[in-house]
């Protein structure tokens, strides 16, 4: 088992190297001069020469490299053009709206996203069986921000119960108007979530019911009942644990726009405003942070296999 | 409710199951009748398609309803009708009443949980009892199968036991309550000669000292020979014939079960003539294949495959290589024809070797030596005409469309299919039939050998003995040279000449088929020629 | 010389006589195929001919702005004054051009690269390793950092929703590659002497090209939703050409006056973008049931 943590633990180092490495390339292989691009149209030439210095582009290729490599070991994501700033301290600003609102999505994600996967497999050809899979097909055909809104317009314009924009931090102005604040954007954010993990609890449990282990059961006289709850969840647990660490690349494209829909001022519209202000570092620095975050904790997904599969273990 | 009486455990009368619609017939199984009494074990044999299995499952109302339908008939267990009852009365008797034992010990487990409280399941299912007593009983269950050192290996999982354990371990879960039933749906076809063998004698210690009456399905007439007290015949859903073991393995009345007793390969070697040395047509000198590095990232287990393989093969012999799982057989085979690679060693063919020669230069020696696999149904292209793949392999060396199309249908006769059937996809034939494709395919490269790699071994007994007909007509037609690899004694000892033992790597025996089954010199081959089942009987010959 | 013509009648089955119903009208018989394969055409036919009947989507009309919905302005106007109608019909043109090129792109690199991967074992790693890279950067970020650095033009736009869309397209086909290699028919193959490209050619690609109609829907539909967001965040297609994310952004301010500017091109999306998964469902079902566990 250690060997497969040490395993585990090494083969991310590609990874962070591929992206690392793509990052770095991006800027410097872009068609036309980024430098040009990222000054805007109504910039002069020392407006351009300015930027160009202060990305680095004129130091050779290897120097920029290793600086590069350098800056990154320390924990330096970058440092933005025009407020001057570390990125890590902006990121660390805007951190906790995203962060709480990831957080109550991936909880009521999973909380509904299961049990519904899990009950059309054991229906399956019911009326809910057809239910969730059309759900799950209009889930992942709507646009995070168009369901924004129609909620807003349903929820907030018109029947009025929730509010239509806004964030609350739970530290200063207590939970429950928090939870107020967060109930649309959380449910814009989770519907194509939710939509991805039940279509694949669902084909997974539906393809364990399948196994012979399950025949076994059924011939020991097991109620079918039990058999979904003891043989096929536990053995369900890895493929969704899976989809749920893989949908989070999903979910963080969503949260950018779903933090624009309503206004929060988390790390999705740093994105946004550092793409009006045209503030590359910040954007390469949000790239290299989000991607970190989705590699580790598709690490610690693998990781918590050793805990669901016996075969791992020993 | 465990009265001795004489009634028997289980009588099936006129049963009959629906098909679903667009099957090629309209029944699963027809008017089927036979009864086991206790301590009875009664083999139900047939080929693919028999019914057997639907059977089984039918009696444990493990299929589901939709798809296949008991329409008439009467399943009587202990004199109760199981065809009315609801689907809780049937839970309530799967695994109390009746137990079942599949065929594949690998999958048939749940891969997380302990194998001890797999067991237990059962009787936390049907028994009222605490934990502890539960695990009491189960080692107690464990012991009885022969397990070794079962409490340790009640918190093990299925992956750490071997084959033979796992089965254990489901005889174990299907008798734990004593049932007066036990259904096994092929129990040991999945196992190694040697482990079926144990496996075998287990059964019926069990089902001797239990009283349990037994449905064995089977398709290997050495097993029932064994193991039978009475025989049921089936064919295409239907009963042809019961009696006893005696009267059906040497006496048999109905033309398809004489059919099917005479096609059971005997395992007395023929005596064969001498040959005169002929030419060496394949060679193999200190063949190795190892798998596995040593290295911070591969857990340090190297695999030897084949370990210093010698072998000789002469123009116009069989030479037959013979083992179970993991002897190396097949990849000493798939070396030869350098599907794989071999890590060191030689390989000659006429002549030159070719063991580590690039694959350009190679190509032209693939044409001298060709192989027919063991899966029917894996072994064409499904997309391609079966014309399309026999041509294939002479176009590559020059010959032109229509020349490749005339050796086809040529071919194609003297492998007994029609030369129009060309232009049809393989999925349009039967399993026999594409083994006979694949055996044209392997001639149409005009070899000097032919590797036969299990090539009967997935065909139903009756099919199996026209295509090993085939394959010996071909050889001699040809003078080719074949390398025969199987499992199967039997098959081995009928088509070769000569034969190679294997264990783990290693040959360990080698010599004329007649001398090696008459005085075995390793103790391996001799644990092998005795685990083979039935080799006390004879078996009625018809030719 | 014994007759085995007789053993292969009496014994073996005889020839399977029935012809297999065409694919086509199992494609046709499909209800997914049918209805929103039907919903697709008339919505491309829409977006083909619509500009030639509707109004001018530029023609500025300021007397004439945000108006409801009503027998005039089918969609009512934006702020502008423009007809929304007009201009809902002129984006679909361009969100099925972007969803067409990304699919058809993606799938033609993702092809090559994961042939190149299933049968080099050299290049597997690397170019392997490259695609999980490449998947761990979220897809939109990955988008908009490429269109910041090369202006937005819809080439560009196009390309960068290319790029995030390759790995699945890789691994799937590499999946492949390396299944089919493994089956005895490619071995025999081989031993028979062919060489690697028919290999591909006859026995590896065919299998590849189902799952790849598949996956071609899905990335489809993904790629017309990634252009709308990135549209509607400002960072897509320039705003003269009238894209549905374009003018969903647009349609922000005067939300809450004027909520038909977002609702209208909104639901035309969401619509289109079901059809087209109803469509990969269908093919997924119809093709090869086989494939339908992977995707």
């Amino acid at each position: 088992m250690y060997l497969y943590i040490l395993k585990r633990v090494l083969s991310t180092i590609p990874v962070v190297v591929i992206v690392v490495l793509f990052v770095f390339l991006m800027l410097r292989l872009a068609p036309g001069d980024p430098a040009a691009v990222i000054a805007g149209d109504y910039a002069t030439a020392e407006d351009v020469e300015r930027i160009r210095e202060q990305l680095g582009l004129n130091d050779a290729i290897p120097v920029q490299m290793y600086r590069w490599i350098a800056q990154l070991g320390s924990g330096d994501l970058g440092t933005a053009i025009f407020s001057k700033l570390p990125v890590t301290t902006l990121i660390g600003q805007r951190l906790e709206p995203t962060l709480l609102l990831s957080l109550t999505t991936i909880v009521f994600t999973v909380l509904i996203a299961v049990p519904l996967g899990t009950l059309a497999a054991y229906k399956a050809g019911s009326w809910i069986d057809r239910f969730v899979m059309l759900f799950s097909v209009a889930g992942f055909s709507v646009p995070v921000f168009v369901l924004g809104y129609i909620l807003i317009y349903v929820l907030a314009m018109q029947l009025q119960i929730l509010p239509v924009q806004g964030y609350k931090s739970p530290f200063e102005h207590g939970f429950w108007v928090f939870l107020r604040h967060m109930v649309l954007p959380t449910m814009t954010l989770s519907v194509i979530y939710i939509a991805l993990i039940a279509r694949m609890t669902r084909a997974s449990v539906q393809e364990i019911l399948q196994e012979d282990y399950v025949r076994t059961a059924r011939a020991k006289g097991q109620s079918e009942f039990k058999i979904l709850m003891r043989h096929a969840l536990r053995n369900a647990a890895v493929p969704i644990v899976t989809v749920i660490g893989l949908g989070i690349a999903l979910m963080i494209g969503g949260v950018v726009v779903t933090e624009s829909v309503y206004n929060i001022p988390g790390l999705g519209r740093l994105v946004l405003d550092a793409v009006l202000a045209r503030d590359y570092p910040v954007i390469q620095g949000l790239i290299l942070f989000f991607s970190f975050v989705y590699i580790l904790i598709n690490l610690l997904i693998d990781l918590s296999y050793t805990f669901f599969d016996p075969r791992i273990r020993y | 409710m465990n009265e001795i009486s004489d009634t028997p455990v289980l009588e099936i009368k006129g049963l009959s199951v629906l098909l679903p619609d667009g099957a090629d017939r309209e029944f699963a199984i027809e008017e089927v009748s036979f009864s086991i009494g206790r301590s009875e074990i009664v083999c139900i044999v047939g080929e693919s398609g028999s019914g057997k299995s639907v059977t089984a499952f039918t009696v444990m109302g493990l299929i589901p309803k939709k798809d296949l339908v008991p329409v008439a008939g009467e399943i009587l267990l202990h004199g109760e009708n199981l065809l009315g009852k609801s689907d809780r009365q049937m839970r309530r008797l799967r695994g109390k009443k009746m137990g079942m034992v599949f065929q594949e010990p690998m999958t048939a487990l749940n891969p997380v949980i302990k194998v001890g409280d797999q067991i237990a399941e059962i009787l936390e299912i049907h028994a009222n009892m605490s934990a502890s007593a539960r695990k009491k009983r189960v080692i107690e269950t464990m012991e009885d199968v022969s397990l070794p050192e079962p409490v340790k290996m009640y918190d093990s999982y299925p992956h750490q036991l071997s084959g033979g354990q796992r089965q254990r371990i489901m005889i174990a879960m299907a008798l734990v309550l004593e049932p007066g039933l036990l259904i096994a749906d092929e129990p040991t076809t999945a196992l190694d000669v040697t482990t079926q063998a144990e496996v075998l004698e287990l059964i019926r210690d069990i089902q001797a000292r239990h009283g349990t009456g037994v449905m064995f399905i089977t398709h290997d007439f050495g097993v029932v020979a064994d193991i039978a007290d009475r025989v049921v015949v089936m064919q295409n859903g239907k009963v042809v014939e019961q009696g006893t073991r005696d009267e059906i393995l040497s006496a048999p009345s109905h033309p398809y079960t004489k059919m099917l007793i005479g096609s059971v390969p005997s395992l007395t070697p023929p005596n064969r003539p001498i040959p005169e040395v002929a030419e060496t047509a394949l060679e193999a000198k200190a063949l190795n294949k190892t798998y596995g590095r040593v290295g911070l990232f591969e857990n340090g287990r190297m695999v030897k495959a084949a370990q210093d393989v010698e072998l000789i093969l002469r123009r116009g012999e069989t030479l037959g290589v013979v083992g179970e799982s993991g002897s190396g057989k097949s990849t000493v085979a798939r070396c030869m024809v350098r599907l794989i690679d071999p890590t060191s060693g030689d390989i000659n063919v006429a002549g030159t070797n070719i063991a580590q020669m690039a694959e350009s230069e190679l190509r032209a020696y693939r044409q001298k030596i060709q192989i027919v696999f063991q899966d029917p149904y894996r072994s064409l292209n499904p997309r391609r005409t079966v014309g399309q793949s026999i041509v294939e392999g002479p176009m590559n060396f020059g010959l032109s469309g229509t020349e490749a199309q005339s050796r086809a249908e040529n071919l194609m006769r003297i492998v007994g299919l029609a030369p129009e059937a060309l232009t049809r996809f393989p999925h349009q034939f039967s399993g026999g039939q594409r083994q006979r494709i694949c055996i044209a395919r392997a001639l149409a490269m005009e070899p000097r050998v032919l590797i036969a790699d299990e090539a009967v071994s997935a065909l139903d007994v009756s099919v199996q003995a026209q295509v090993l007909r085939l394959l010996q007509d071909v050889r001699e037609r040809y003078d080719l040279a074949m390398l025969f690899i199987t499992h199967d004694l039997r098959v081995a000892a009928q088509i070769c000449d000569r034969i190679m033992v294997m264990q783990r790597g290693v040959v360990v025996e080698e010599g004329r088929t007649s001398e090696v089954y008459a005085n075995p010199q390793h103790p391996y081959t001799r644990s092998l020629l005795n685990a083979a089942p039935g080799r006390e009987t004879n078996f009625a010959r018809y030719s | 010389m014994p007759d085995h013509s007789q053993d292969a009648i009496m014994a073996d089955a005889v020839l399977s006589e029935h012809e297999d119903p065409s694919l086509l009208a199992g494609m046709l018989n499909n209800r997914a195929i049918f209805w929103g394969g039907g919903l697709l055409i008339l919505f491309a036919l829409i977006a083909a001919i619509g500009p030639f009947l509707t109004l001018d989507p530029t023609e500025l009309n300021p007397i004439k702005r945000l108006k409801s919905p009503s027998a005039e302005a089918w969609f009512g106007s934006d702020f502008l004054g423009r007809d929304i109608f007009s201009r809902v019909i002129y984006g679909a043109r361009v969100s099925l051009v972007v969803g067409i090129a990304v699919a058809l792109i993606s799938v033609g690199i993702g092809l090559i690269l994961g042939l190149v991967a299933g049968y080099v074992r050299v290049l597997d790693a690397v170019i392997m390793r490259t695609m999980d890279g490449l998947m761990s950067i979220p897809a939109i970020l990955l988008a908009i950092a490429l269109i910041s650095l090369s202006g937005a033009t819809l080439g560009t736009v196009i390309l960068a929703i290319v790029i995030p869309e390759v790995p699945r397209v890789v691994r799937l086909v590499r999946a492949v590659v390396l299944t089919v290699r493994e089956e005895p028919y490619v071995e025999a193959a081989i031993a028979a002497g062919t060489r690697l490209p028919l290999i591909l050619k006859r026995h590896i690609l065919p299998n590849t090209i189902a799952p790849l109609i598949v996956q071609a829907t899905y990335v489809c539909a993904s790629a017309m939703l990634t252009e709308s967001i990135l549209g509607f965040l400002g960072a897509g297609i320039p705003p003269e050409i009238p894209s549905w994310g374009n003018i969903m952004s647009e349609g922000r301010t005067y939300f809450q006056i004027s909520p038909w500017i977002i609702f209208f091109p909104g639901i035309g999306l969401a619509l289109t973008v079901l059809a087209v998964n109803i469509v990969g469902d269908g093919l997924r079902d119809t093709l090869d049931p086989r494939i339908a566990r992977k995707i």
